[in-house]
Protein backbone atom coordinates (compact mmCIF):
# COMPACT_ATOMS: atom_id res chain seq x y z
CA UNK A 1 0.00 0.00 0.00
CA UNK A 2 1.98 3.15 -0.84
CA UNK A 3 1.45 6.00 1.56
CA UNK A 4 0.26 9.06 -0.06
CA UNK A 5 1.28 11.36 3.03
CA UNK A 6 3.94 13.47 1.29
CA UNK A 7 2.01 16.32 1.25
CA UNK A 8 -0.70 17.77 4.04
CA UNK A 9 -1.90 19.65 0.72
CA UNK A 10 -5.09 17.28 0.29
CA UNK A 11 -5.92 18.06 3.79
CA UNK A 12 -6.17 21.91 3.29
CA UNK A 13 -7.65 21.75 -0.16
CA UNK A 14 -10.77 19.56 0.98
CA UNK A 15 -11.14 22.26 3.85
CA UNK A 16 -10.50 25.09 0.77
CA UNK A 17 -13.32 22.81 -1.03
CA UNK A 18 -15.58 22.65 1.25
CA UNK A 19 -15.37 26.38 3.05
CA UNK A 20 -15.28 27.72 -0.85
CA UNK A 21 -18.25 25.79 -1.96
CA UNK A 22 -20.45 27.09 1.26
CA UNK A 23 -19.25 30.38 1.67
CA UNK A 24 -20.24 30.71 -2.66
CA UNK A 25 -23.87 29.15 -1.91
CA UNK A 26 -24.71 30.93 1.65
CA UNK A 27 -22.36 34.11 1.79
CA UNK A 28 -24.16 36.34 -0.63
CA UNK A 29 -27.65 36.32 0.18
CA UNK A 30 -26.44 36.23 4.15
CA UNK A 31 -24.09 39.25 3.36
CA UNK A 32 -26.33 41.15 0.92
CA UNK A 33 -28.88 41.25 3.87
CA UNK A 34 -27.40 42.22 6.57
CA UNK A 35 -24.91 44.30 5.25
CA UNK A 36 -25.79 46.20 2.82
CA UNK A 37 -30.36 45.84 2.39
CA UNK A 38 -30.87 46.29 5.90
CA UNK A 39 -28.36 49.46 6.49
CA UNK A 40 -29.58 50.92 3.96
CA UNK A 41 -33.50 50.14 4.76
CA UNK A 42 -34.36 48.27 1.12
CA UNK A 43 -35.22 45.42 3.85
CA UNK A 44 -36.80 45.65 7.47
CA UNK A 45 -34.01 43.49 9.69
CA UNK A 46 -35.46 41.10 11.77
CA UNK A 47 -36.29 42.08 15.39
CA UNK A 48 -33.75 40.71 18.19
CA UNK A 49 -36.06 37.98 19.30
CA UNK A 50 -36.51 36.40 16.26
CA UNK A 51 -32.59 37.10 15.42
CA UNK A 52 -31.32 35.50 19.19
CA UNK A 53 -33.92 32.59 18.17
CA UNK A 54 -33.21 31.68 14.92
CA UNK A 55 -29.41 31.68 15.50
CA UNK A 56 -29.29 29.49 18.93
CA UNK A 57 -31.06 27.18 17.52
CA UNK A 58 -28.31 24.20 18.09
CA UNK A 59 -28.48 23.32 13.78
CA UNK A 60 -28.04 27.30 12.99
CA UNK A 61 -25.14 27.29 15.39
CA UNK A 62 -23.61 23.86 13.83
CA UNK A 63 -24.42 25.72 10.43
CA UNK A 64 -22.46 28.64 11.65
CA UNK A 65 -19.89 27.38 12.86
CA UNK A 66 -19.38 25.55 9.82
CA UNK A 67 -19.33 28.31 7.67
CA UNK A 68 -17.43 30.34 9.65
CA UNK A 69 -15.13 27.41 10.15
CA UNK A 70 -14.71 26.36 6.41
CA UNK A 71 -14.33 29.97 5.19
CA UNK A 72 -11.62 30.94 7.24
CA UNK A 73 -10.22 27.90 5.93
CA UNK A 74 -11.07 28.39 2.44
CA UNK A 75 -9.49 31.59 2.41
CA UNK A 76 -6.07 31.26 4.78
CA UNK A 77 -5.60 28.61 1.71
CA UNK A 78 -6.13 30.57 -0.93
CA UNK A 79 -4.54 33.69 0.13
CA UNK A 80 -1.12 31.40 0.82
CA UNK A 81 -1.13 30.44 -2.69
CA UNK A 82 -2.14 34.01 -3.58
CA UNK A 83 1.17 35.18 -1.68
CA UNK A 84 3.66 32.84 -3.37
CA UNK A 85 1.97 33.44 -6.72
CA UNK A 86 1.57 37.03 -6.72
CA UNK A 87 4.25 38.29 -4.12
CA UNK A 88 6.41 35.48 -5.10
CA UNK A 89 7.04 34.76 -1.55
CA UNK A 90 7.35 30.61 -2.19
CA UNK A 91 10.71 30.15 -0.38
CA UNK A 92 9.03 31.56 2.90
CA UNK A 93 6.08 28.62 2.52
CA UNK A 94 6.47 27.37 6.17
CA UNK A 95 6.19 30.56 7.93
CA UNK A 96 3.32 31.02 5.21
CA UNK A 97 1.78 27.99 6.17
CA UNK A 98 1.87 28.27 9.93
CA UNK A 99 0.67 31.75 9.69
CA UNK A 100 -2.34 31.19 7.55
CA UNK A 101 -3.74 27.99 8.72
CA UNK A 102 -2.56 28.79 12.25
CA UNK A 103 -5.00 31.53 11.84
CA UNK A 104 -7.65 30.01 10.22
CA UNK A 105 -7.52 27.58 13.29
CA UNK A 106 -7.33 30.41 15.75
CA UNK A 107 -10.47 32.06 14.25
CA UNK A 108 -12.30 28.69 14.52
CA UNK A 109 -11.11 28.12 17.88
CA UNK A 110 -12.76 31.97 18.86
CA UNK A 111 -16.00 31.53 16.41
CA UNK A 112 -16.55 27.90 18.46
CA UNK A 113 -16.19 29.90 21.64
CA UNK A 114 -18.65 32.47 20.92
CA UNK A 115 -21.24 30.36 18.93
CA UNK A 116 -21.37 28.37 21.51
CA UNK B 1 1.52 44.95 -51.82
CA UNK B 2 0.38 45.73 -48.28
CA UNK B 3 3.23 45.06 -45.38
CA UNK B 4 3.69 44.42 -42.12
CA UNK B 5 6.29 44.53 -39.20
CA UNK B 6 7.00 42.13 -37.02
CA UNK B 7 9.08 43.12 -34.10
CA UNK B 8 12.01 39.69 -33.67
CA UNK B 9 13.51 39.12 -30.30
CA UNK B 10 17.15 38.04 -31.66
CA UNK B 11 19.08 36.22 -29.07
CA UNK B 12 22.72 35.33 -30.20
CA UNK B 13 24.98 33.24 -27.41
CA UNK B 14 28.11 34.14 -28.83
CA UNK B 15 27.42 37.83 -28.42
CA UNK B 16 26.38 37.19 -25.05
CA UNK B 17 24.60 40.44 -24.63
CA UNK B 18 20.70 41.06 -24.19
CA UNK B 19 18.42 40.29 -26.25
CA UNK B 20 17.03 42.84 -28.47
CA UNK B 21 14.41 43.42 -30.88
CA UNK B 22 14.76 43.04 -34.94
CA UNK B 23 12.02 44.72 -37.10
CA UNK B 24 11.67 42.68 -40.36
CA UNK B 25 8.86 43.83 -43.13
CA UNK B 26 6.96 41.68 -44.70
CA UNK B 27 3.98 41.17 -47.30
CA UNK B 28 0.77 41.30 -45.91
CA UNK B 29 -0.73 38.06 -47.76
CA UNK B 30 -4.52 37.26 -46.70
CA UNK B 31 -3.66 33.33 -46.53
CA UNK B 32 -0.01 34.34 -44.55
CA UNK B 33 0.74 33.24 -40.68
CA UNK B 34 3.54 33.74 -38.23
CA UNK B 35 5.32 31.07 -39.46
CA UNK B 36 5.37 31.88 -43.32
CA UNK B 37 6.35 35.27 -42.25
CA UNK B 38 9.21 33.97 -40.37
CA UNK B 39 10.13 31.92 -43.14
CA UNK B 40 9.97 34.52 -45.58
CA UNK B 41 12.83 36.92 -43.15
CA UNK B 42 14.83 33.56 -42.70
CA UNK B 43 14.72 33.01 -47.04
CA UNK B 44 15.06 36.87 -47.97
CA UNK B 45 15.73 39.02 -45.41
CA UNK B 46 18.16 37.80 -42.58
CA UNK B 47 19.27 33.86 -42.49
CA UNK B 48 20.48 34.24 -39.27
CA UNK B 49 17.64 33.55 -37.78
CA UNK B 50 16.93 30.24 -35.63
CA UNK B 51 13.41 29.05 -34.88
CA UNK B 52 11.65 25.58 -34.65
CA UNK B 53 8.74 24.70 -37.43
CA UNK B 54 7.60 21.23 -38.72
CA UNK B 55 4.55 20.46 -40.22
CA UNK B 56 3.04 24.07 -40.60
CA UNK B 57 -0.28 23.09 -39.52
CA UNK B 58 -0.86 22.16 -36.25
CA UNK B 59 0.03 18.84 -35.28
CA UNK B 60 3.59 18.90 -34.61
CA UNK B 61 3.40 20.79 -31.60
CA UNK B 62 7.00 22.77 -32.78
CA UNK B 63 6.02 26.01 -33.91
CA UNK B 64 5.05 27.35 -30.55
CA UNK B 65 6.44 30.88 -29.82
CA UNK B 66 4.83 34.53 -28.22
CA UNK B 67 2.98 36.23 -30.20
CA UNK B 68 2.28 39.68 -28.61
CA UNK B 69 2.50 38.29 -25.51
CA UNK B 70 0.41 35.61 -26.07
CA UNK B 71 1.67 31.67 -26.37
CA UNK B 72 0.51 30.50 -30.04
CA UNK B 73 1.51 28.14 -32.63
CA UNK B 74 2.82 30.16 -35.33
CA UNK B 75 1.69 28.13 -37.94
CA UNK B 76 -2.21 29.07 -37.09
CA UNK B 77 -1.71 32.81 -36.49
CA UNK B 78 -2.65 34.92 -39.31
CA UNK B 79 -0.80 37.84 -39.97
CA UNK B 80 -4.46 39.78 -41.00
CA UNK B 81 -5.57 39.39 -37.26
CA UNK B 82 -2.77 41.32 -36.11
CA UNK B 83 -2.82 43.99 -38.66
CA UNK B 84 -1.69 46.90 -38.84
CA UNK B 85 0.58 45.42 -36.39
CA UNK B 86 3.76 45.73 -35.36
CA UNK B 87 3.63 41.79 -34.43
CA UNK B 88 5.87 40.91 -31.67
CA UNK B 89 7.46 37.97 -32.29
CA UNK B 90 9.33 36.25 -28.94
CA UNK B 91 10.58 32.85 -27.86
CA UNK B 92 7.82 30.76 -25.52
CA UNK B 93 7.73 32.26 -21.97
CA UNK B 94 9.04 30.29 -19.45
CA UNK B 95 11.89 28.67 -20.99
CA UNK B 96 16.11 29.12 -21.04
CA UNK B 97 16.43 30.93 -24.62
CA UNK B 98 19.06 28.99 -26.68
CA UNK B 99 18.93 31.18 -29.36
CA UNK B 100 16.28 33.68 -30.91
CA UNK B 101 13.17 31.89 -30.65
CA UNK B 102 14.49 28.59 -30.15
CA UNK B 103 13.89 27.24 -26.23
CA UNK B 104 15.61 24.53 -24.26
CA UNK B 105 13.34 22.02 -23.59
CA UNK B 106 14.46 19.21 -21.75
CA UNK B 107 12.58 20.09 -18.66
CA UNK B 108 9.27 19.45 -20.16
CA UNK B 109 10.62 15.78 -21.44
CA UNK B 110 11.89 15.25 -17.75
CA UNK B 111 8.39 16.08 -16.46
CA UNK B 112 6.96 14.00 -19.31
CA UNK B 113 8.82 11.14 -18.72
CA UNK B 114 7.72 11.51 -14.33
CA UNK B 115 4.31 11.09 -15.27
CA UNK B 116 4.95 7.49 -16.38
CA UNK B 117 3.11 7.50 -19.90
CA UNK B 118 2.62 4.43 -20.57
CA UNK B 119 0.24 1.84 -19.77
CA UNK B 120 1.01 0.08 -16.46
CA UNK B 121 -0.42 -3.46 -14.99
CA UNK B 122 -0.18 -5.13 -12.19
CA UNK B 123 -1.04 -8.12 -13.60
CA UNK B 124 -0.50 -9.35 -17.24
CA UNK B 125 -2.98 -10.71 -19.30
CA UNK B 126 -1.32 -13.95 -20.79
CA UNK B 127 -1.54 -13.81 -24.79
CA UNK B 128 -4.05 -16.89 -25.07
CA UNK B 129 -6.62 -14.49 -23.11
CA UNK B 130 -6.93 -12.14 -25.99
CA UNK B 131 -6.71 -8.27 -26.05
CA UNK B 132 -7.64 -5.89 -23.87
CA UNK B 133 -10.93 -4.48 -24.75
CA UNK B 134 -12.29 -1.38 -24.33
CA UNK B 135 -16.03 0.78 -25.06
CA UNK B 136 -16.33 3.61 -26.70
CA UNK B 137 -17.39 5.06 -23.74
CA UNK B 138 -13.99 4.10 -21.64
CA UNK B 139 -12.19 5.74 -24.59
CA UNK B 140 -14.27 8.54 -23.79
CA UNK B 141 -12.83 9.03 -20.31
CA UNK B 142 -9.70 9.89 -21.78
CA UNK B 143 -9.56 10.57 -25.16
CA UNK B 144 -9.33 14.55 -24.90
CA UNK B 145 -5.88 14.21 -23.26
CA UNK B 146 -4.52 11.85 -25.80
CA UNK B 147 -4.79 14.64 -27.93
CA UNK B 148 -1.96 16.94 -26.36
CA UNK B 149 0.95 17.88 -29.29
CA UNK B 150 3.74 18.44 -26.86
CA UNK B 151 4.09 22.17 -28.22
CA UNK B 152 4.62 23.42 -24.45
CA UNK B 153 2.13 26.69 -25.31
CA UNK B 154 0.40 25.46 -21.59
CA UNK B 155 4.06 26.07 -19.95
CA UNK B 156 4.23 29.67 -21.05
CA UNK B 157 0.92 30.56 -20.15
CA UNK B 158 1.02 28.73 -16.66
CA UNK B 159 2.14 31.63 -13.99
CA UNK B 160 2.98 28.58 -11.59
CA UNK B 161 5.13 26.93 -13.92
CA UNK B 162 6.55 30.78 -14.85
CA UNK B 163 7.57 30.96 -10.75
CA UNK B 164 8.53 27.68 -9.66
CA UNK B 165 10.58 25.34 -13.00
CA UNK B 166 10.10 22.44 -10.17
CA UNK B 167 5.92 22.23 -11.02
CA UNK B 168 4.92 19.64 -13.28
CA UNK B 169 2.87 21.57 -15.51
CA UNK B 170 -0.11 21.13 -17.34
CA UNK B 171 0.79 18.96 -19.72
CA UNK B 172 2.81 16.61 -17.71
CA UNK B 173 -0.31 16.01 -15.61
CA UNK B 174 -2.72 15.94 -18.04
CA UNK B 175 -0.55 13.16 -19.79
CA UNK B 176 -1.21 11.17 -16.00
CA UNK B 177 -4.55 11.23 -16.37
CA UNK B 178 -4.94 9.93 -19.80
CA UNK B 179 -3.33 7.09 -18.73
CA UNK B 180 -4.57 7.22 -15.03
CA UNK B 181 -7.98 7.35 -16.51
CA UNK B 182 -7.26 4.35 -19.44
CA UNK B 183 -9.22 1.71 -18.49
CA UNK B 184 -6.78 -0.71 -19.37
CA UNK B 185 -4.25 0.81 -17.13
CA UNK B 186 -3.33 -0.38 -13.48
CA UNK B 187 -0.72 2.62 -12.76
CA UNK B 188 -2.64 5.23 -10.42
CA UNK B 189 -1.19 4.95 -7.67
CA UNK B 190 2.31 4.98 -8.79
CA UNK B 191 1.07 8.51 -10.76
CA UNK B 192 0.02 9.40 -7.79
CA UNK B 193 3.18 9.02 -5.65
CA UNK B 194 4.57 10.89 -8.23
CA UNK B 195 2.34 13.80 -8.67
CA UNK B 196 0.78 14.22 -4.87
CA UNK B 197 2.75 16.83 -3.58
CA UNK B 198 3.84 20.76 -4.16
CA UNK B 199 5.52 20.33 -7.18
CA UNK B 200 2.83 18.43 -9.09
CA UNK B 201 -1.22 18.40 -8.73
CA UNK B 202 -0.76 20.45 -5.11
CA UNK B 203 0.69 23.17 -7.06
CA UNK B 204 -1.68 23.72 -9.35
CA UNK B 205 -3.79 27.18 -8.33
CA UNK B 206 -6.31 26.99 -11.12
CA UNK B 207 -5.28 29.83 -12.69
CA UNK B 208 -7.29 28.03 -15.99
CA UNK B 209 -4.60 29.85 -19.08
CA UNK B 210 -3.14 26.34 -19.89
CA UNK B 211 -6.33 24.93 -21.08
CA UNK B 212 -7.43 28.77 -22.46
CA UNK B 213 -4.26 28.92 -25.20
CA UNK B 214 -4.16 25.16 -25.33
CA UNK B 215 -4.39 24.68 -29.56
CA UNK B 216 -6.10 20.77 -29.14
CA UNK B 217 -8.41 21.79 -26.48
CA UNK B 218 -7.27 18.81 -24.47
CA UNK B 219 -8.05 20.52 -20.82
CA UNK B 220 -5.21 20.13 -18.70
CA UNK B 221 -6.85 22.38 -15.94
CA UNK B 222 -9.84 19.97 -15.91
CA UNK B 223 -7.70 17.03 -15.64
CA UNK B 224 -5.39 18.66 -13.01
CA UNK B 225 -8.82 19.61 -11.07
CA UNK B 226 -10.06 16.08 -11.64
CA UNK B 227 -6.56 14.45 -9.97
CA UNK B 228 -6.44 16.76 -7.04
CA UNK B 229 -10.33 15.50 -6.50
CA UNK B 230 -8.83 11.28 -6.79
CA UNK B 231 -5.77 13.00 -4.94
CA UNK B 232 -7.73 14.15 -1.90
CA UNK B 233 -9.84 11.08 -1.69
CA UNK B 234 -6.89 8.99 -2.11
CA UNK B 235 -5.79 10.79 1.04
CA UNK B 236 -8.43 10.59 3.26
CA UNK B 237 -8.43 6.82 2.02
CA UNK B 238 -5.38 6.26 3.11
CA UNK B 239 -5.29 8.05 6.70
CA UNK B 240 -8.46 5.61 6.96
CA UNK B 241 -7.33 2.71 6.10
CA UNK B 242 -3.80 3.43 8.44
CA UNK B 243 -5.52 4.73 11.55
CA UNK B 244 -7.89 1.10 10.89
CA UNK B 245 -4.48 -0.75 11.37
CA UNK C 1 18.60 16.66 -14.14
CA UNK C 2 21.08 16.48 -16.78
CA UNK C 3 24.10 19.13 -16.78
CA UNK C 4 23.04 20.93 -19.80
CA UNK C 5 20.37 22.79 -17.73
CA UNK C 6 22.82 24.66 -16.38
CA UNK C 7 24.34 25.53 -19.46
CA UNK C 8 25.54 28.94 -18.99
CA UNK C 9 25.10 30.56 -22.31
CA UNK C 10 20.96 30.22 -22.29
CA UNK C 11 18.89 33.29 -21.63
CA UNK C 12 16.51 33.39 -18.43
CA UNK C 13 14.12 35.47 -17.59
CA UNK C 14 13.11 36.37 -14.56
CA UNK C 15 9.15 37.00 -14.22
CA UNK C 16 8.45 40.25 -12.67
CA UNK C 17 6.20 40.64 -9.43
CA UNK C 18 3.87 42.21 -11.32
CA UNK C 19 3.35 39.51 -14.05
CA UNK C 20 0.26 39.36 -13.76
CA UNK C 21 -0.27 42.99 -14.47
CA UNK C 22 0.29 42.02 -18.26
CA UNK C 23 -3.15 40.02 -19.32
CA UNK C 24 -6.83 40.50 -18.43
CA UNK C 25 -7.04 36.66 -17.19
CA UNK C 26 -4.14 36.91 -15.19
CA UNK C 27 -6.16 39.78 -13.53
CA UNK C 28 -9.41 38.14 -13.03
CA UNK C 29 -7.26 35.54 -11.73
CA UNK C 30 -5.70 37.69 -8.82
CA UNK C 31 -8.62 39.38 -8.10
CA UNK C 32 -10.75 36.40 -7.72
CA UNK C 33 -8.40 34.66 -5.26
CA UNK C 34 -8.11 37.85 -3.20
CA UNK C 35 -12.20 37.39 -2.95
CA UNK C 36 -11.16 34.86 -0.29
CA UNK C 37 -10.54 38.17 1.70
CA UNK C 38 -14.28 38.86 1.28
CA UNK C 39 -15.33 35.23 2.51
CA UNK C 40 -13.18 35.76 5.81
CA UNK C 41 -14.33 39.08 5.95
CA UNK C 42 -18.36 37.92 6.11
CA UNK C 43 -16.88 34.97 8.38
CA UNK C 44 -15.76 37.53 11.33
CA UNK C 45 -18.45 39.69 10.91
CA UNK C 46 -20.93 36.21 11.22
CA UNK C 47 -19.45 35.80 14.63
CA UNK C 48 -19.34 39.66 15.72
CA UNK C 49 -23.44 38.82 14.99
CA UNK C 50 -23.22 35.74 17.53
CA UNK C 51 -21.07 37.95 19.90
CA UNK C 52 -23.48 40.48 20.19
CA UNK C 53 -26.52 38.64 20.42
CA UNK C 54 -25.55 36.36 22.87
CA UNK C 55 -24.44 39.88 24.81
CA UNK C 56 -28.07 41.57 24.63
CA UNK C 57 -30.61 43.37 22.74
CA UNK C 58 -28.13 46.48 23.07
CA UNK C 59 -25.03 45.06 21.71
CA UNK C 60 -27.30 43.77 18.67
CA UNK C 61 -28.59 47.15 18.15
CA UNK C 62 -25.52 48.56 18.53
CA UNK C 63 -23.81 46.28 15.80
CA UNK C 64 -26.77 46.90 13.68
CA UNK C 65 -26.20 50.80 13.83
CA UNK C 66 -22.27 50.04 13.11
CA UNK C 67 -23.32 48.23 9.90
CA UNK C 68 -25.89 51.25 8.74
CA UNK C 69 -22.66 53.57 9.00
CA UNK C 70 -21.72 54.44 5.77
CA UNK C 71 -18.02 53.57 5.47
CA UNK C 72 -19.33 50.01 6.59
CA UNK C 73 -21.94 50.02 3.88
CA UNK C 74 -19.22 50.82 1.43
CA UNK C 75 -16.79 48.22 2.83
CA UNK C 76 -19.94 45.79 2.70
CA UNK C 77 -20.68 46.86 -1.49
CA UNK C 78 -17.32 45.88 -2.22
CA UNK C 79 -16.95 42.28 -0.12
CA UNK C 80 -20.64 41.59 -1.89
CA UNK C 81 -19.23 42.49 -5.19
CA UNK C 82 -16.22 40.43 -3.97
CA UNK C 83 -18.31 37.86 -2.96
CA UNK C 84 -20.32 37.42 -6.00
CA UNK C 85 -17.36 36.64 -8.14
CA UNK C 86 -16.25 34.30 -6.02
CA UNK C 87 -19.45 32.29 -6.49
CA UNK C 88 -20.18 32.28 -9.87
CA UNK C 89 -16.49 31.63 -10.63
CA UNK C 90 -16.60 28.71 -8.27
CA UNK C 91 -19.93 27.41 -9.80
CA UNK C 92 -18.54 27.44 -13.74
CA UNK C 93 -15.44 26.44 -12.23
CA UNK C 94 -17.54 23.38 -10.78
CA UNK C 95 -18.04 20.89 -13.83
CA UNK C 96 -13.90 21.07 -14.31
CA UNK C 97 -14.03 19.24 -11.17
CA UNK C 98 -17.30 17.08 -10.84
CA UNK C 99 -17.10 14.59 -13.39
CA UNK C 100 -20.63 12.87 -12.97
CA UNK C 101 -21.74 9.05 -14.78
CA UNK C 102 -25.06 7.75 -14.98
CA UNK C 103 -24.63 4.74 -17.03
CA UNK C 104 -22.75 5.52 -20.39
CA UNK C 105 -23.72 9.04 -20.04
CA UNK C 106 -21.68 12.06 -19.07
CA UNK C 107 -23.46 15.12 -17.30
CA UNK C 108 -22.85 17.67 -19.85
CA UNK C 109 -21.26 20.58 -18.04
CA UNK C 110 -23.35 22.99 -18.47
CA UNK C 111 -25.97 20.65 -16.18
CA UNK C 112 -23.08 20.48 -13.63
CA UNK C 113 -22.53 24.37 -13.32
CA UNK C 114 -26.56 24.62 -13.71
CA UNK C 115 -27.51 22.54 -10.98
CA UNK C 116 -24.99 24.39 -8.71
CA UNK C 117 -26.26 27.79 -9.56
CA UNK C 118 -30.36 25.97 -9.25
CA UNK C 119 -28.98 25.48 -5.55
CA UNK C 120 -27.44 28.63 -5.09
CA UNK C 121 -30.98 30.16 -6.13
CA UNK C 122 -33.35 28.18 -3.76
CA UNK C 123 -30.72 28.35 -0.69
CA UNK C 124 -30.72 32.26 -1.31
CA UNK C 125 -34.60 32.22 -1.79
CA UNK C 126 -34.92 30.61 1.56
CA UNK C 127 -32.63 32.67 3.44
CA UNK C 128 -34.24 35.73 2.22
CA UNK C 129 -37.73 34.37 2.77
CA UNK C 130 -36.72 33.48 6.17
CA UNK C 131 -35.02 36.97 6.96
CA UNK C 132 -38.05 39.21 5.70
CA UNK C 133 -41.00 37.00 7.37
CA UNK C 134 -38.58 37.73 10.21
Amino acid sequence: MSTIKKSNDPFWWTLFGAGGALSAMFVPMLLFLTGVATPLGWVEGPSFDSVSQVLLHPVTRLGAFALVSLSLFHWAHRFRFTLYDGLQLKHLYQLIAVIYYGGAIIGSLIAAYVIW
Amino acid sequence: MPTITLEVLRYLPEDGAEPVFQEYEVPLRADWVVLDALNHIKDHIDGTLSYRWSCRMGVCGSCGMMVNGKPVLTCAAFLESFAPGPIRVEPMAHFPVVRDLVVEVTDFMDKLTEAKPWIIRETEKPLSEGEYRQSPEELGDYKQYTMCINCMLCYSACPVYGLDQGFSGPAALALAQRYNKDSRDQGNAQRMEQHSNDEGIWGCTMVGECSEVCPKHVDPAGAIQQYKLAGAVDWWKSLITRKGK
Amino acid sequence: MSYTLHHPKWHRVAKPIFWWIRRWAYIGFIFRELTSVAVAYFAVLLVLIYCAVQSGPEAYAALMGLLAHPAMVTISVFALGAVLYHSITWFNLSPKAMVVRLGRWRVPDLMIAGGNYAAWFAISGVIAWAYIIG
